[in-house]
């Protein structure tokens, strides 16, 4: 009897132990995989964003082809923007065209959301639907924005823009809405999940690879060993935002 | 006392009048709810030009009401009797103007729904926050002084209330210029000249609508003005209009100090179109060297043409804040200084806006909302100053 005891007690302590390993495993093995993601420095869906990450972009102004608008129809396709050029047209990017006026010379570079590291659209905003995300992201609340339109006369860059019009067909994914601002969101809803922004990819794809982003305060990312090596500027510096985008060759 | 102020025929004037204002409130409605419906497309502004003409006339509301105080602020502050009469009614137009004011600027938001936000989500780095509680205490720091000037038990506090008062709309109307003061991103604003610029302005503008509402109670009750008083207080409008003139004429020349600023500089005084004809014709000429002129020229400086002043000047404040903001709007961003710029965005474009019916029709909603608070509220709490010489007056010391 006392044999066949010990027996059952192994029995139930080793089966026990099975069943515990085989409730925990599949667990550990999602947490395993998503701190795989976390290692590939991106942040995973519910998540909550940190400050270890500062999101930003490198764009090289000599690389920017003048007649390449391919950054911005990205973008349009990406966030489900009409794509207008009206000026109550919404438009998160666009390409500007330059010509230095004492020496003549030509360039052109995409100018967006410069996602400040102080922005003025996030100090102005009465609501605090203006905000900046721990990794640096400049991010409209729009279910608090009420349209007030101050953070579009704070913004230095022009960057953003007010919807003047009733929408239809909008991205599950990118809300927007009538009477409220918006401008680019460093394509968020991508970032989060690991990829990179649709303007870079779209740039990179028709190879010009003149934007590029990633996360500043990693020094082993590829934009951190960049700017370490070359010279960049940030447009406005004057005003010492800080912001997330250089601009290389201005 | 109301039938013995009013007979029955002038009643049905008053009736007629409020009839008006109820009007054009209601075409103030259907400017906005055309707004509400279609959203800001059916109005003239844009992505460059966000602050249209609706904010020309909230402005002016909001700044006036400020500056009418001044009238309360002289006599109980400062303790001149004449003024003292006269606090209750400019206590009842300031209150009158702010709510035309924040109704206009509130119904143009993109949200106008979501009001209530703004009370429940406060940014204390933000100049709008501040003023939504600048506000707030405005209208409850009015209605206690009125309080204390028309309750008799309350009179001796109308002095320390009167002092808060002056404070706090001195601080108001600074926060309505650090509006703008704040925004560097735009040349024509960030400079520390606009608050007390936005002060001196409310002095005038606030005046000014004073004459003309006390022009109008007087006329309706068949009462003639003090000529002394009278001619103190023109004078008093006048001396405003040239401190005036003086702090526009510092803002812009500071400003033409700045080499950057230059561009910005000749377009609004010289090559801008509308706007420094606004400015020259309608800000300077029309709404402050005519007037001037009616109040100090020898032979001129009756009723008549003080009431002709202030309307000037009136219609010069309007035309120097749409230069003020759409002026100052309309000219580019120096994005990147030193560079010709061009993009489907109109970076380096002047901005084109024309108001549209609905956006003027909710502005003079505001207008009316401001004209129906006044008159009703004159008439039911007996606004009309009661001179030194009328012994009953109720608001002698």
């Amino acid at each position: 009897m006392k044999e066949a005891n010990l027996d059952r007690r192994d029995f139930l302590t080793k089966s026990s132990v099975g069943l515990a390993g085989l409730a925990i495993a599949p667990g550990m093995l999602l947490f395993d995989l998503a701190h795989a993601r976390d290692l590939a420095h991106a942040p995973v869906l519910n998540e909550p964003v940190s400050n270890k990450v500062r999101w930003g972009m490198l764009i090289d102004n000599n690389k920017c082809e003048s007649g390449c608008t391919d950054c911005v129809t990205a973008c349009n396709t990406e966030n489900g923007l009409s794509g207008g050029t009206k000026p109550t047209d919404s438009q998160w990017i666009r390409k500007v065209q330059l010509k230095d006026t004492l020496t003549g010379h030509v360039s052109s570079l995409p100018m967006m959301c410069q996602h400040c590291e102080h922005p003025p659209c996030v100090d102005v905003c009465p609501t605090q639907a203006s905000f900046k995300r721990a990794d640096g992201i400049v991010l409209v609340d729009k279910h608090i924005c009420i349209g007030c339109r101050y953070c579009i006369m704070a913004c230095p860059y022009k960057a953003r823009s007010f919807v003047h019009e009733v929408l239809t067909d909008q991205k599950p994914d990118v809300p927007r809405g009538k009477g409220t601002v918006e401008a680019c969101t460093f394509c968020v809803q991508r970032v989060d999940k690991g990829e990179t922004t649709a303007c870079a990819e779209a740039c990179t794809k028709a190879g010009h690879n003149a934007i590029l982003f990633g996360d500043l305060n990693d020094p082993e990312s590829d934009i951190s060993k960049r700017i370490r090596t070359v010279a960049s500027t940030q447009v406005r510096a004057d005003l010492g935002l800080n912001t997330g985008i250089r601009y290389e060759g201005i | 006392m109301q039938s013995k102020t009013f007979s029955r025929h002038e009643s049905r004037y008053f009736y007629a009048l409020v009839a008006l204002g109820v009007f054009v409130v209601f075409l103030g409605y259907l400017g906005m709810h055309t707004m509400e419906e279609h959203g800001h497309i059916v109005t003239g502004m844009n992505n460059q030009i966000v602050w249209g003409i609706p904010h020309v006339f909230a402005i002016f509301m909001i700044v006036a009401a400020s500056g009418v105080l001044n009238i309360g602020t002289i006599g109980t502050v400062f303790g001149k009797k004449q003024y003292k009469s006269r606090a209750p009614l400019s206590g009842l137009i300031a209150i009158a103007l702010l709510a035309g004011g924040l109704a206009v600027l509130m119904l143009d938001l993109g949200r106008p729904d979501r009001m209530i936000i703004a009370a429940t989500h406060f940014n204390p780095t933000s100049v709008f926050a501040w003023n939504i509680f600048l506000y707030s205490g405005f209208f409850t720091l009015a209605a206690l002084y009125l309080w204390t000037m028309m309750e008799k038990r309350m009179n001796v506090w109308s002095k320390p209330v009167g002092f808060a008062m002056f404070a706090w709309r001195v601080i108001l109307t600074s926060g309505t210029g650090l509006i703008f003061a704040f925004l560097v991103a735009r040349q024509a604003y960030g400079s520390a000249l606009l608050p007390p610029m936005f002060i001196v302005l409310s002095f005038a503008w606030g005046l000014a609508v004073f004459l003309v509402v006390q022009a109008a109670l007087y006329a309706w009750n068949g009462k003639v003005l003090d000529p002394a008083l009278l001619k103190r207080m023109k004078n008093l409008l006048g001396v405003f209009v040239i401190s005036s003139l003086y702090l526009v004429a510092a803002y812009h020349m500071t400003n033409l100090y700045f080499a950057k600023q230059n561009g910005f500089e000749s377009f609004i005084l010289r090559d801008g179109g509308i706007y420094p004809m606004l400015l020259w014709a309608g800000y300077v000429v029309v709404g402050s060297l005519l007037p001037l002129a009616l109040i100090y020229l020898p032979g001129l400086g009756n009723t008549k043409m003080v009431v002709t002043a202030s309307l000037l000047v009136i219609l010069g404040s309007f035309a120097l804040l749409y230069v003020f903001i759409i002026g100052g709007e309309a000219y580019p961003l120096s994005i990147f200084p030193g560079f010709e710029v061009s993009s489907s965005f109109n970076d380096g474009v002047i901005g084109s806006y024309t108001p549209s019916l609905p956006e003027i029709l909710l502005g003079c909603g505001g207008l009316a909302i401001a004209f129906l608070i006044s008159i009703i509220s004159i008439r039911v709490l007996r606004g009309l100053p009661h001179d030194v010489a009328d012994a009953t007056a109720m608001n002698d010391d």
